[in-house]
């Protein structure tokens, strides 16, 4: 095991990934910038030191500052978290060429899958199936409109260079696809330094469905079931829950150890999520691969009992898979996560701000990088905390989700509770009618 | 014709500026776009007119309800 882990990241996965290291008995070195110095975690962790100004890309992302900081403390391990520096390949080559751990897979499983269309390319190769889209799109518009004909409206414009909803843009006719690559090239160039862009066939009310896997050092890969994150707002989820409701499963099943299998054929090594959508009439494809940590891992963790932080740690420290997970794996009772935003419940506008007031419900899981008298910033996301319920059944996880909810005491920042609780107290989500038209259509009612 | 002042929605900085003084803008056009926790909140004109003033510069820190522009309707 490594003597110590430097955590390049912020908030409630920085906290996630202290904890972690707590029960390895690892020493955790985190950093922060100016903005966070007040955050409540870095006393829990055995050093913190600050690495720049509040902006990320002085701080958070600055690759030279983290490394020289590594260096300068002896960390024996870096763990980028999840957004930042997680899915960047140059810098994870950067960390092992300099004699440190890398937390998650080799760089180039994380270049592979980084880039979406190689990243389809290599699924549909494999044997997995993937929605209908094209190769990358230049902007002169004959080759796009024969492009776009190839798959047909209505469509979706997407980065090639990265995920996460950014500047994902649905075009439903000829008209309206000029316009809407412009726009999404030019916010994928400021999201991911990467103007690429292709097109994928838009499904009208799918479900997204992902794997966790877990894969060792010698690449051995095992799924540890599902999660359903149908409910986003902006293509950006806000309640996850573990398993999908509804789905059989054998068929979930199937198209798991399906996916192991193909990771294991190209001998991926660490954790990951296969992120699949689910057409009405069941069918799956490929949407893509996140090399890292997700923000939803802890559903997963409630109903397997496995502790996915730990696990991958101890999977980049070498040890083989059958002595970190159990076999078989299975599933308990039932999980539902709903992330807290710091931003108002009717339009999801950011809402940053001090948390004059912040008291999180007792006797249940919450995720939170804060403390009272924080400050949310608007340098970063709006992730305030994540509560996590789980439950003998889904009614009864949901029922304590949402109670927990209303147990937050929150001042000083509008948050998105009231629109989670229409969300969670909704009968389409009760009912296990989920897809990703679903808060919009619950909100508008 | 009135002036009317247009407010940001969110506390955050100015990223780009997409109009000028002088400029006639249509209802639906986007004078500026704002950011905020990661997010791009593009600030949309209601009702069709003149831009007299942009009162903010790009890489500026805005709160709630300041006034960005004024355009005349």
């Amino acid at each position: 095991m490594f003597e110590s882990i430097l955590i390049a990241n912020r908030g409630a996965v920085a906290a996630r990934i202290v904890r972690a290291c707590k029960v390895l008995g690892v020493r955790s070195i985190c950093v922060y910038s100016e903005a966070d110095a007040d955050l409540p975690f870095l006393k829990e962790a055995d050093e913190a030191h600050e690495i720049g100004p509040g902006p990320a890309p002085q701080s958070y992302l600055d690759q030279e500052k983290v490394l020289a900081l590594a260096a300068k403390v002896g960390a024996r391990a870096i763990h980028p978290g999840y957004g930042f520096l997680s899915e960047n390949a140059d810098f994870a080559e950067k960390v092992i060429e300099r004699g440190i751990a890398f937390v998650g897979p080799s760089p180039r499983f994380i270049r592979a899958m980084g880039h979406k269309t190689r990243a389809r390319d290599l699924a549909a190769e494999r044997g997995l199936p993937v929605a209908p889209g094209t190769q990358l799109v230049s902007d002169n518009i004959d080759d796009l409109l024969a492009a776009a004909r190839t798959i047909g409206y209505p469509l979706m414009v997407k980065p090639a260079g990265g995920g996460g909803g950014i500047g994902m843009l649905p075009v439903h006719d000829e008209s309206q696809l000029a316009a809407a690559v412009e726009r999404s090239r030019s916010m994928a160039q400021r999201g991911f330094a990467n103007a690429e862009i292709y097109l994928e066939k838009l499904m009208r009310t799918p479900r997204h469905i992902e794997f966790q896997v877990v894969g060792d050092r010698a690449g051995n890969v095992r799924h540890v079931f599902e999660r359903d994150c149908s409910a986003q707002r902006r293509n950006q989820k806000i309640i996850e829950e573990a398993v999908a409701p509804g789905v059989p499963r054998d068929v979930i099943e199937a198209l798991g150890e399906k996916i192991a299998r193909v990771l294991t054929d190209i001998g991926y090594d660490n954790i990951g999520t296969v992120e699949m959508l689910m057409d009405a009439d069941g069918t799956f494809s490929f949407l893509e691969m996140n090399t890292r940590l997700q923000v939803e891992h802890g559903v997963t963790e409630e109903v397997t009992g496995i502790d996915l932080v730990a696990s991958q740690i101890r999977l980049a420290a070498g040890e083989p898979i059958d002595a970190v997970l159990p076999v078989p794996p299975k599933v308990s009772g039932h999980a539902v996560q709903a992330r807290v935003y710091a931003e108002d419940p009717k339009r999801f506008l950011p809402s940053p701000g001090v948390l004059s007031t912040f008291r999180v419900p007792e006797g249940i899981r919450v995720e939170t990088g804060y403390g009272e008298g924080c400050r949310i910033s608007t340098f970063y996301d709006p992730l305030v905390a994540k509560v996590i319920a789980h439950g003998a059944t889904r009614a009864a996880a949901t029922e304590r989700l949402s109670a927990a909810l209303d147990a937050f005491v929150i001042e000083g920042v509008k948050t998105n509770i009231p629109a989670l609780q229409t969300i969670l107290r909704s009968q389409a989500f009760r009912d296990g009618q989920v897809h990703t038209g679903l808060v919009g259509e619950v909100m508008a009612a | 014709m009135s002036r009317q002042e247009i407010k940001s929605e969110i506390t955050g900085t100015v990223w780009k500026i997409l109009t000028t003084p002088q400029q006639d803008v249509a209802e639906g056009d986007t004078l500026m776009i704002l950011e905020s926790m990661k997010m791009e909140i593009p600030v949309i004109v209601e009702d069709g007119g003149v831009v007299v003033e942009i009162t903010v510069a790009e890489g500026d820190a805005i709160q709630e309800g300041q006034v960005v522009a004024i355009v005349e309707t």
